[in-house]
């Protein structure tokens, strides 16, 4: 096959799952689905679409393909939220699907993006399609996965294919130790900053280098998840063994891993040395604010939220419980595991033989919620963690647009665990480091 | 959408409108494919953005005044609710021409044939006032502002064009026979 040009790892997914030998950016090819991801705010009016225009009588294209999580509006009076998981209920009965993680029943799993890898369904070398569009984060595993509306979702739900432009890729090198202190939420609003919101528009953002090899399968999501926020269509890592560990614990489904040709062509390359790498924090109103915490510490703050798919997996929480043992939080610290695997894990993860549960209680924090989106953006007005005037919050979710919380007159600093935590203590932005 | 030429008054935004201005996470209780629902988030269209913006549909109206958005760089980046596009179709946007569009609005916008999403040659938010109207043609690429009659040029709509001229994502597979026709 030395014939063909070199392709990169998103080009390769992308040109195996159309079926054609050569995938060049700006292509526009059919590529077929693996799996489709819907929740309860995307998915009635996906399924919607699919039935106004393949029929009420219509089957989808793939019962194991369909993957449907409720992690949005669950804890909540809002009458019409209610009817959505009804919709999503009645569908999943009549099209007698296997993947349906129900609320109030012990399927309940939460957070989508974290219960769809925790679950099995995340494999490397695969195509994921969600109508959400941090189903980037899943890029973590070595699978192409993108963030689409309704439309397409209901065209995939009927066909199990969508037309698709193939994306140039943006290499980011990462090499060395991170300083103590220092995660990878650090990382992606460093290069967030130096990129900006749009810097890696139509792209892919594809990481690697020994700081990656590193961290975490739920470090590396981290990452991912936050492509979206420089406007990538997808972030990649190519799956290692770590990856594949990870992948195989969880799912008996064969998959083809797949790695990019060395020496690929691609449209950009950043190289960070990890050691230059300190804990920061993104700013009012958009994730590419960057400012090391450091410089930040004279900005009081009125709340701590730690949460969602990017900044509530266990490994966040662990993170956050490190800063807090034996201290007391100056502020209100709401606390959201993303999935029931992780409230699982508050009980049962210690750090000198206390459970996290323990640790956070002791350090004053509000009871954690119960696994879902919460406040990460807002939500209906009864959601726990909700902004509803000017607070000053330091959130380890991924946005912080304007009223992305709830109120239009609150500010929202994002920020790693280690850091949130930091400045719950203190109640001003705070760099972890002055407790490790 | 089959009108290429069209007049109207602008509304005229900055860069970085995310999804979130564009419609607030609280109505995404409501479900676009819902005809009343679908009317209803056209009636929060641009509720989120800050209050330093007058404002978009006005008091007891379910409509804008305004039918064509002017912006700057990365339009409707964030969120890929398709809610976005959607209140602004049914609040009566025909188009939304920006510097630059976020990808997966951009998508959004064509898959559903809500409005017509153009880029400008130039940074046009600097140089159009909210209020003042415009024609819009689409058969030449040209925004002309009807005050003084300033012509500015648009940018086609490139690989886009036949899926936006088929009306959208399900007729553009019809038409090219990726998917069977409707019976």
């Amino acid at each position: 096959m030395t014939d063909l040009p070199k392709m990169t790892l998103t080009e390769k997914i992308m040109a195996r799952a159309a079926g054609v030998a050569l995938a060049r950016p700006d292509d526009n090819i059919w590529v077929k689905a693996d799996i489709l991801l819907t929740h309860d705010v995307c998915g009635p009016g996906t399924i919607g679409v699919f039935e106004r225009e393949f029929g009420r009588d219509a089957r989808v294209w793939s019962r194991e393909g369909v993957v449907i999580i409720p992690d949005h509006y669950i804890f909540t009076a809002d009458e019409k939220a209610h009817r959505n998981i009804d919709t999503l209920r009645e569908f999943v009965s009549r099209q007698d699907l296997p993947h349906y993680y129900d609320p109030g029943t012990p399927d309940y799993r939460g957070v989508c993006h974290v219960a769809l890898p925790q679950e099995g369904h995340v494999r490397p070398g695969e195509v994921i399609f969600g109508t959400d569009s941090h189903t980037c984060t899943h890029g973590a595993l070595g699978a192409f996965a993108t963030g689409i509306g309704n439309t397409d979702a209901g065209f995939v739900m009927g066909t199990g294919r969508l037309l698709l432009k193939v994306p140039p890729t943006l290499r980011f090198l990462l090499d060395g130790e991170l300083q103590n202190g220092v995660m990878a939420k650090d990382i992606i609003l460093r290069i967030i900053g130096d990129i900006g919101v749009d810097g890696a528009n139509y792209c892919a953002m594809e990481f690697s280098g020994s700081t990656i090899d590193g961290l975490s399968i739920e470090e590396r999501m981290t990452i991912c998840n936050m492509a979206i926020e420089a406007g990538a269509k997808n972030g990649i890592m190519a799956a290692d063994t770590k990856a594949e560990n990870y992948v195989r614990r969880r799912t008996r489904r064969p998959y083809t891993r797949v790695a990019g040709d060395p020496g690929a062509e691609v449209a950009g390359e950043h190289r960070y040395a990890a050691e230059t790498l300190v804990p920061c924090v993104a700013g009012p109103h958009l994730p590419s604010n960057y400012m090391p915490v450091a410089e930040g510490r004279d900005i009081t703050i009125d709340r701590v939220y730690i949460g969602s798919c990017t900044g509530g997996k266990l490994t966040d929480f662990k993170a956050a419980a490190r800063i807090l043992a034996g201290h007391k939080v100056a502020v209100d610290t709401y606390l959201v595991p993303a999935t029931a695997e992780v409230a699982r894990g508050l009980a049962t993860e210690t750090i000198d033989g206390k459970p996290l549960k323990t640790i956070f209680a002791e350090a004053g924090c509000l009871d954690p919620a119960p696994p879902s989106c919460a406040a990460c953006l807002g939500g209906p007005t009864d959601t726990f963690g909700r902004t509803r005037g000017s607070e000053t919050v330091v959130s380890t979710t991924n946005r912080n647009f304007i009223g992305r919380m709830g109120s239009k007159q609150s500010s929202i600093y994002l920020a790693s665990p280690l850091t949130a935590a930091a400045s719950a203590v203190r109640g001003r932005l705070t760099d972890p480091r002055d407790f490790i | 959408m089959n009108e290429r030429i069209v007049e109207s008054r602008v509304y005229v935004l900055e860069d970085n409108i995310d999804t979130d201005q564009i419609i607030p996470a609280c109505y995404l209780n409501l479900v676009p494919t819902i005809e009343a629902e679908y009317a209803k988030l056209g009636s929060y269209a641009l509720c989120g953005l800050p209050e330093t913006y007058p404002p978009f549909i006005a008091e007891n109206q379910t409509k804008t005044e305004y039918g064509i958005i002017v912006a700057g760089r990365n339009f409707g980046c964030g969120s890929s609710r398709e809610h976005a596009p959607i209140a602004l179709g049914a609040a009566g946007v025909l188009a939304v021409v920006a510097e630059s569009f976020a990808r997966i609005f951009f998508r959004n916008v064509i898959a559903t044939g809500e409005l017509f999403p153009i880029m400008s040659e130039k940074r046009l938010c600097d140089l159009l006032t909210t209020g003042e109207t415009v024609r819009l043609d689409l058969e030449r690429y040209e925004l002309t502002s009807l005050g003084d009659d300033t012509v500015f040029s648009l940018k086609n709509l490139g690989a886009a064009a036949p899926v936006i001229a088929a009306g959208g994502l399900f007729a553009y597979a019809r038409q090219t026979g990726m998917i069977p026709a409707h019976k």
